[in-house]
């Protein structure tokens, strides 16, 4: 059994906007950040899901290094919902060398390589001025919050596709449970870049109508972006009415394929299991289940398969991708912050652009959003190489 | 905080497997830097073997060697990979790609560059469905995938397995990211002793300490130039079979220590 962590503040940007209350009335009402792509970035036509404002605001100064798409996005969730002031009190409390960052992120900031390949000089240099180890290279978001928030204790990336920022959750509550932490910055950052446009149209699996998760007549995914972090620490005098709990992680392999989920979603039933286990919990405990319901035909099937085969069809669920599309790396934590919002301000997200359910697929699906208490939400992350993780969040009281 | 090491694989320029490294990491041997020789892998099915990268050749590899002696089951065996760049072939093709007139990717290089390409091929090849998470963390990949693994043993009472690689990047961007040859190291960790254990490794986070650097010129060389080779002064210490303190690079700011006690399991 996990000991429970309370998330101390949470921020997010999607193309939903920037902070939670864009979050929460965009949840509340339906509405979907998906828009036709204008980006030069492909040859062909989809729907993503971007954030506005990030072209026209570089980072400068002492951090100018880090100036990336990816980098500013980040940086624009940690600016967000007085996140920055809840690390520095954390930091006052507990020291910065018992702060762990643990970040996940997919594309990490490729989207500078792309421009600087593009770029290249007569003898196919690089432009000098690219700065790899702090755009390109995986770890550079993790080091951005580090320096950002003035901490010193162990940090790293989580790197598993689009199970990156759902592990990260994991990591943080074994360091804390081991006595290295006492609190811990989760999330992440994901960009529209070509790599990931032109790489799942190389998969075949890119709608170009906004995504239609567990549609009859669904036809694939739409990319997005995003960012989001969490404070985690172990709970005490600090929380309140509002404290949503982190109480429990299961990770799994699928041991399948490499860009196929399992068909019957071997590997994800595994991680909802191991997750409830963690949390002490039962099926019959969880109120709501954002799934990770990209819209592709398998996917959302095999899904269907796993959950459907724990809950039956008694637990209503959804899926995000319809709202602010899939963000990859970052749909983990994207996820984790619509959970922790159903269950602060009492709602089950719906699912906007799905019209007619599949019925091939049997679980309690929500197209509709609606007001309802929420106590215990379960989120779910798969990703390439089959990696999987599933969490649990709780309201405190 | 302890952990016990169960099984060692190594594969590096001039280094073939753990066995035949031990007397050039003891000092008993000249260290002679050759090309990585990178065993072929029967774990993957032929045609897979064929579409296999770099990175996932050197982590099945190494892998699979450090489960030879270690007496346990891959398969129920949780991983933590470790790499501060990914498959950098595969990367350079994409780039390449995406900056020319056709922008036509092969799905097999796209699903082959994300980081945790290796974990995925680990986890087909072996059966394993066991947790596996895929890390980096710049220069300092292996103590960060080190300090993952050891925590996940403690904390959730299993055994891991940590497997660290790095391989270059082609010009252009090795230029911007100088990577000195292809190098992967694994090592099975566990809460528990057994009497197969090779050692026990007291490590904690250490901000005072500096890196411990090789005796021998070319493998310090060797060391500062791959990223995932900053490891080589534990294997070092676990080659002399003698007990010592050994500091490994992480962060700029913090280092991870480890005090090594070998074992008996070591001598058999």
């Amino acid at each position: 059994m996990m000991k429970p962590l309370a998330i101390r503040n949470f921020s997010l940007v999607t193309s939903l906007g920037a902070g939670r209350a864009a979050s929460i009335a965009a949840l509340r009402a339906g509405t979907s950040g998906l828009a036709p792509c204008t980006s030069d970035l492909l040859p062909f036509f989809t729907h993503t899901g971007e954030v506005p404002g990030l072209e026209d605001n570089p980072i400068t100064g002492a951090l100018a290094g880090f100036d990336c798409r990816n980098n500013r996005l980040a940086l624009m969730a940690l600016e967000q919902d007085g996140f920055l002031d809840s690390v520095a009190a954390a930091r006052a409390r507990y020291g910065a060398a018992r702060i762990g960052v643990f970040a996940g992120t997919s594309t990490s900031g490729l989207r500078q390589t792309e421009q600087a390949y593009r770029n290249r000089d007569a003898a196919g240099a690089l432009p000098k001025n690219f700065d790899y180890d702090r755009t390109h290279n995986t770890y550079s978001v993790a080091r951005l919050v580090r320096s950002v928030c003035g901490l010193s204790g162990p940090a790293f990336v989580v790197s598993t596709a689009c199970a990156a920022t759902a592990k990260v959750y994991a990591s943080a509550a074994r360091f804390i449970a081991a006595g290295i932490c006492d609190a811990a910055i989760v999330g992440g950052a994901d960009t529209l870049c070509a790599t990931t446009l032109n790489g799942f149209f190389a998969l075949g699996v890119m709608a170009e109508e906004p995504c239609r998760p567990y549609d009859a007549n669904r036809r694939g995914i739409s990319i997005g972006e995003a960012a989001g972090f969490f404070l985690l620490e172990r709970p005490g005098p600090r929380d309140g009415e509002e404290t949503v709990f982190f109480s429990g992680a299961g990770e799994s392999a699928d041991a399948y394929h490499m860009s196929s989920p399992h068909p019957e979603g071997e590997g994800a039933k595994l991680a909802m299991e191991r997750a409830l286990a963690a949390a002490g919990l039962e099926p019959g405990e969880i109120d709501y289940i954002n799934l990770h319901g990209t819209a592709t035909k398998m996917g959302d099937s095999a899904e269907d398969h796993a959950v459907f085969s724990l809950f039956g069809d008694a637990t209503p669920c959804s899926s995000s991708k319809g709202f602010a599309g899939h963000t990859l790396g970052a749909s983990g934590a994207v996820e984790a912050a619509f959970c922790a919002l159903a269950i602060q301000h009492g709602f089950v997200p719906g699912s906007p652009h799905t019209r007619e359910l599949d019925s091939t697929l049997r679980s309690q699906y929500v197209i509709q959003g609606r007001p309802a208490r929420i106590d215990v939400a379960m989120s779910n992350s798969f990703g390439f190489g089959g990696s999987n993780c599933s969490l649990l969040f709780r309201r405190a009281a | 905080m302890r952990v016990y090491l169960e099984g060692i694989g190594l594969c590096g320029p001039g280094l073939d497997g753990w066995a035949a490294s031990l007397p050039i990491l003891a000092g008993a041997q000249d260290y002679i830097e050759g090309p990585t020789r990178v065993p072929v892998s029967t774990l993957l099915p032929p045609n897979e073997r064929r579409r296999a990268v770099q990175t996932v050749k050197i982590a099945l590899a190494v892998g699979a060697e450090s489960f030879a002696g270690a007496g346990r089951d891959p398969a129920q065996t949780a991983s933590v990979f470790a790499s501060s760049g990914g498959d950098g072939e595969t990367i350079d093709e994409i780039m390449k790609v995406l900056a020319s007139a056709n922008r036509e990717l092969s799905p097999t290089r796209f699903h082959n560059s994300v980081h945790n390409a290796s974990s995925g091929y680990w986890g087909i090849a072996n059966g394993a469905q066991a947790p596996s998470s895929s890390l980096c963390c710049h220069d300092g990949s292996f103590a960060a995938g080190f300090l993952e693994a050891a925590v996940q043993a403690l904390t959730e009472q299993r055994t891991v397995v940590l497997i660290a690689y790095d391989v270059c990047y082609p010009a252009p961007l090795s230029l911007a990211r100088p990577i000195g040859g292809a190098f992967g190291v694994a090592l099975v960790l566990s809460p528990e002793y057994l009497d197969s254990a090779l050692a026990c490794l007291e490590w904690r986070l250490d901000p005072e300490s500096a890196a411990s650097v090789m005796a021998a010129p070319g493998l310090e060389a060797l060391r500062k130039k791959i990223p995932a080779a900053r490891c080589l002064p534990l294997l070092a210490v676990l080659a002399k079979a003698a007990a010592a303190e050994v500091t490994l690079e992480y962060l700029d700011d913090l280092a991870l220590t480890l005090e090594v006690t070998p074992l008996t399991g070591g001598a058999a």
